[in-house]
């Protein structure tokens, strides 16, 4: 048990980035089985892309975009001492995180509608390659769907200890680990939105 | 916290903290501490591992079977697999000796992440529960071997899914365990430690650190795969969906070859630090042992289709991992003949830990050269899955970083507890541990050569000559395990007070009293002088 407590934000930080290197190797492999079978079955591939929703698709890419901008900004605002604007910005970047889960859900909600889902019967007579584009497509946009809710977590407990000032002007080092998880949740959507929906 | 007036500073075994009795080991944020809890879990764990192997090899004593079926033998290697991976030999060196030394190495107080480092061994216990559950529920244990081969993997009925999960937690642990020694060995470097002033012991688990950080997501996100096959068909490695088993092999060894040197890496640091305390001379070529340490784990990410030559690739994709599998042997060689060099001219003390380290050397190479008989194209064709690999595995994982293992262990005893062992008693364990290593081991080079296949409970007539010694082997092996086990266990009793520094070690870590404080210095040290100074 250390009996001095020792801080060191570099060191946060660097832990932080270290962190997002197995993030994007997590999402590496799947990158991997992506584009082997997109190669594979690059005509079922593209015609299942045709299926996706690019509006949607593109909305959820704009709001992460803007949610990423506004937590960069409640760093700033932080740095200059501004709590109620820190608080705002964040509350922002949390509602935001909600509109793309909404987005998604009922995106989601659609193609199991028309019983496209992994393991369901209709899929599995349209053959392997949309088996495999629809698998995929559940599984990657799941996974980041679960990063979405780790970080909005991880924001929401930002958000209180910068509530209760344990973050502050002077040691917001956690804010910006948090600001730099959502820079990473944001970036894999912005690889996962044209490999789904606009390369068809 | 607590002052404690009378006594300046207690050492970290005694230190009264926030929490009492077990609490106050299993809720501890101290390096050292963690490096025990770590230690005794490991220590049981290998246990039960042991006692497998040790069935395993009474059952394959004669044909036919002896004492289990086969699906009870397919259960044993798969949850012998398991632990001795992913449960003792991964997080083996790294979490015991890392977790103890590195900081006091690098002349630090802790890791930089203390609470990370205490939530890494909960996922530890976490990870290998999970594994355990899956022995006692569902439809019985997992038959796949530790290598969760698809389509098998998905198709099999006994649990699959705990045992799985079980892995990725493992996975997460040692994660945690690597970026914690990055980030401490970049930040808390003590003042004039500059890189090539640093022990070679904490330069390995630098490198440990990047394959740790860098593989094991790989393996992270495969295992995921293979848990959503399972419950959801979604067909990523199911030919009947389209999916190809080929690329779960390529992703499993994307990590799981990089993995053998997670295990290897700390166990060359730890032989590093013992030959040079017992020749009381300066590690020979100190520079090219760190380079040789970075280009076994840059070039080991290379490697993985060697485990695949009989499974199906383009020629290209053949010769080109034959070749690279041959490379990384170099590093290697390079290291055998600095750790002799050191020694030559040297003013050798013959004591426990460079026996061991010598013993090392020994299976490590045997290990080393089958590995390139296997690395050989056509050689590998007539020994895949075979004995043959058994033996390689084993002389490399047990022999290497098991022998290293117990040298690390008796090198450093006397500064964990603060005691002395027994030397008498200690060597004898180890003689009789080396017998049986080799009567056990090595009769399976021969075995696999005249094809006896792995991972069966039955064989042939013509393999018994060679099963009964190999059997044998294992019993005496088992009895040198217990020799050495008790012997510590009982100096940790009886034994004397170790001083500072028994061995005339020159690394940070001799120069604190024994057992170490709990700050490990009074004041942090200055660094002027290299690792290794004898001069």
């Amino acid at each position: 048990m250390t009996t001095e407590t020792h801080r060191d934000d570099l060191a946060s930080k660097t832990g932080m980035w270290l962190f997002l290197f197995t993030e994007m190797l997590l999402f590496g492999g799947l990158f991997v089985v992506y584009s082997v079978y997109r190669y594979r079955n690059s005509v079922a591939f593209h015609l299942a892309a045709h299926e996706l929703s690019v509006f949607i698709g593109t909305v959820n890419t704009i709001i992460l975009l803007i949610s990423s901008s506004t937590i960069a900004m409640s760093v700033t605002a932080i740095q200059k001492k501004n709590k109620k604007l820190a608080l705002l910005l964040l509350g922002i970047t949390v509602i935001l995180g909600l509109a793309f889960l909404v987005n998604k859900y009922f995106e989601w909600g659609e193609h199991i509608k028309n019983h496209i889902y992994p393991g369901s019967s209709v899929l599995a007579l349209r053959g392997h390659g949309d088996v495999l584009f629809y698998g995929l497509y559940f599984f990657m946009t799941g996974l980041h769907a679960l990063h979405i809710i780790i970080g909005l977590i991880f924001i929401g407990f930002v958000t209180v200890k910068i509530y209760r000032d344990k973050i502050n002007y002077d040691n917001y080092v956690l804010l910006e680990n948090s600001g730099l998880y959502w820079h990473l949740v944001d970036l894999i959507w912005i690889f996962l939105f044209p490999l789904f929906y606009l390369i068809t | 916290m607590s002052t404690q007036q009378e006594d300046a500073e207690p050492s970290y075994l005694n230190y009264k903290g926030r929490y009492k009795g077990i609490f106050s080991w299993i809720l501890s944020t101290d390096h050292k501490r963690i490096a025990l809890l770590y230690l005794y879990s490991i220590l049981t764990f290998f246990a039960i591992g042991a006692t497998l192997g040790l069935l395993m090899k009474f059952e394959l004593i004669a044909p036919g079977k002896t004492i289990m079926d086969a699906q009870t033998y397919n259960a044993f290697f798969t949850l012998h697999g398991i632990i001795m991976i992913f449960a003792v030999v991964i997080p083996g060196l790294p979490a015991v000796f890392g977790n103890f030394l590195l900081p006091i190495m690098i002349g630090a107080k802790d890791v930089a992440f203390p609470k990370i480092n205490l939530l890494s061994w909960y996922l530890y216990v976490t990870g290998v529960s999970l594994v355990l559950i899956s022995q006692f529920a569902g439809q019985g244990p997992p038959d796949t071997g530790w290598t969760f081969y698809a389509p098998y993997s998905f198709r099999t009925s006994s649990t699959m899914l705990p045992a799985v999960f079980g892995a990725f937690v493992l996975g997460f642990s040692s994660i945690l365990t690597g970026l914690n020694f990055l980030v401490t060995i970049h930040r808390m470097r003590a003042p004039g430690m500059t890189w090539l002033k640093m022990p070679l012991f904490p330069w390995t688990l630098y490198a440990t650190g990047w394959v740790q950080l860098l593989a094991t997501p790989i393996i992270g996100i495969t295992l995921l795969m293979i848990v959503a096959e399972r419950t959801l068909h979604i067909g990523f490695f199911d030919p009947t969906l389209g999916g190809d088993p080929l690329l779960y092999q390529h992703l499993f060894w994307t990590y799981s070859h990089p993995a053998v040197y997670i295990m290897i890496l700390p166990a060359m640091g730890a032989i590093s630090e013992i030959i040079t305390a017992f020749s009381h001379k300066t590690i020979f070529g100190y520079k090219f042992m760190v380079a040789s340490v970075l280009a076994i784990a840059f070039v080991g990410y290379f490697v993985w289709g060697h485990h695949m030559f009989t499974s199906g690739m383009s020629g290209t994709a053949l010769y080109t991992f034959s070749l690279l599998t041959f490379l990384v042997a170099i590093p290697s060689a390079i290291k055998v003949f600095n750790w002799i060099s050191t020694m030559h001219q040297g003013s050798i003390d013959l004591q426990t830990p460079f026996y061991w380290a010598m013993a090392f050397i020994f299976v490590f190479m045997i290990g080393g050269f089958s590995g390139l008989i296997l690395g050989s194209l056509a050689a590998n064709v007539h020994l895949h899955n075979t004995h043959f690999v058994v033996a390689h595995f084993h002389f490399i994982v047990f022999g290497g970083t098991g022998f290293a293992f117990f040298g690390a262990m008796h090198y450093w005893f006397p500064k964990i507890p603060g005691k002395m062992y027994d030397t008498k008693w200690a060597n004898i364990g180890l003689v009789i541990f080396f017998i049986g290593f080799i009567t056990l081991y090595g009769p399976m080079f021969y075995l696999g050569f005249k094809g006896m296949p792995r991972r069966y409970y039955d064989y042939d007539e013509i393999f018994h000559a060679g099963n009964i010694i190999s059997t044998m082997g294992s019993w005496v092996l088992y009895s040198g395990l217990a020799i050495i086990i008790i012997n510590l266990f009982s100096s940790l009793r009886n034994g004397a007070k170790a001083p500072s520094d028994p061995w005339g070690g020159k690394t940070l870590e001799w120069t604190i009293p024994s057992p170490p404080p709990v700050e490990n210095f009074e004041e942090i040290p200055v660094i002027t002088k290299g690792p290794y100074d004898y001069n």
